[in-house]
């Protein structure tokens, strides 16, 4: 059996992977919406770890909502990037300022 | 002994292919190295136990949301050394956050250990045992309702997504069904009455 240190460890490495990613790419939208996917896939690595530890596996269903749901979330801001860029020619998070946000 | 080993090989293999997720220059090679990240977690999540869940990963991840990715990537046009201006500068910071993130997780889980002293024992599985029956079992009697919504979200994911995409350009044939539907038997046949022609 693999020690739960090791797997959360991992999981931990994974995610600031992630953020770090977030960091260095902050001008490509589809590099983002990546980083946020590898972020997710730390998060049921913990969610994983935990149900093997505690043999519940109600971590593992939740593992598989949460891959639905980032599914449903990779669709949706794919359709947005795609409408963005057919309206723009771009997707650099500098050229998106209408909002002035 | 030989599922550490392979825990090791094959959590190194992810570190790397999500240092290439970031680090890569062609969005392409990013997706693909995507790819290759979850194939792997797919593989320590079979070491972990969660079989059900390593292959939906790889059909469902890999096989169809990858594969939306590639696509999206590939059909657009993207100038990728304008968007790495600042790559560099952003770099250090970057890498400073991870490495503080890293500390404090290794710090709770090493130093503190989490508070967990007495690890519960691993429980032996009976012979016949299937994750994926187990899992389905809580499914559809625990989670039923969770599972509902689950379906309706991914409902209003695929509205969302067509009804965001779909364009209507100028000058294209498509058939308007509301007009189809509305149209009655009398705006398009006339019935006309006329005597048969004269027999001998």
């Amino acid at each position: 059996m693999i020690p739960l240190e090791n797997v959360l460890l991992l999981s931990g490495i994974l995610f600031s992977l992630s953020v770090a990613g977030i960091f260095i790419n902050r001008k490509n939208v589809l590099l983002l919406l990546m980083c946020i996917e590898l972020m997710l896939l730390a998060v049921n690595f913990n969610f994983i770890a935990f149900s093997q530890y505690l043999g519940d596996l109600s971590g593992q269903v939740f593992v598989f909502f949460i891959l639905t749901v980032a599914a449903a979330e990779s669709a949706i801001g794919l359709a947005i990037l795609v409408v963005l860029f057919r309206e723009r020619r771009s997707i650099n998070v500098e050229d998106l300022d209408a909002m002035k946000g | 002994m030989i599922v550490n080993v392979l825990f090791y090989v094959f959590g190194a293999m992810l570190v790397g292919s999500a240092l290439g997720v970031i680090t890569a220059r062609n969005p392409v090679h990013c997706a693909l190295f995507l790819v290759f990240a979850f194939m792997n977690s797919a593989v320590l999540w079979l070491l972990l136990g969660a079989e059900f869940l390593a292959v939906t990963l790889v059909v469902v991840y890999v096989g169809a949301v990858m594969v939306l990715w590639l696509f999206v990537v590939m059909m657009m046009d993207v100038d990728v050394e304008k968007l790495r201006q600042g790559f560099t500068r952003y770099a250090p910071l970057g890498g400073l956050v991870a490495l503080a993130v890293v500390a404090q997780i290794g710090i709770v889980v090493w130093v503190r250990r989490l508070g967990l002293v007495n690890p519960p024992a691993a429980t032996a599985r009976p012979a016949g045992y299937s994750n994926t029956a187990e899992l389905g079992h809580l499914l559809y009697t625990q989670y039923l309702y969770p599972f509902e919504v689950a379906a309706v979200i991914l409902l209003v994911a695929i509205v969302a997504a067509i009804t965001l995409t779909m364009r209507r350009r100028p000058g294209q044939k498509l058939q308007d069904v509301a007009k189809q539907v509305a149209v009655r038997a009398r705006d398009r046949i006339r019935i006309v009455k006329m005597d048969a022609e004269g027999g001998q």
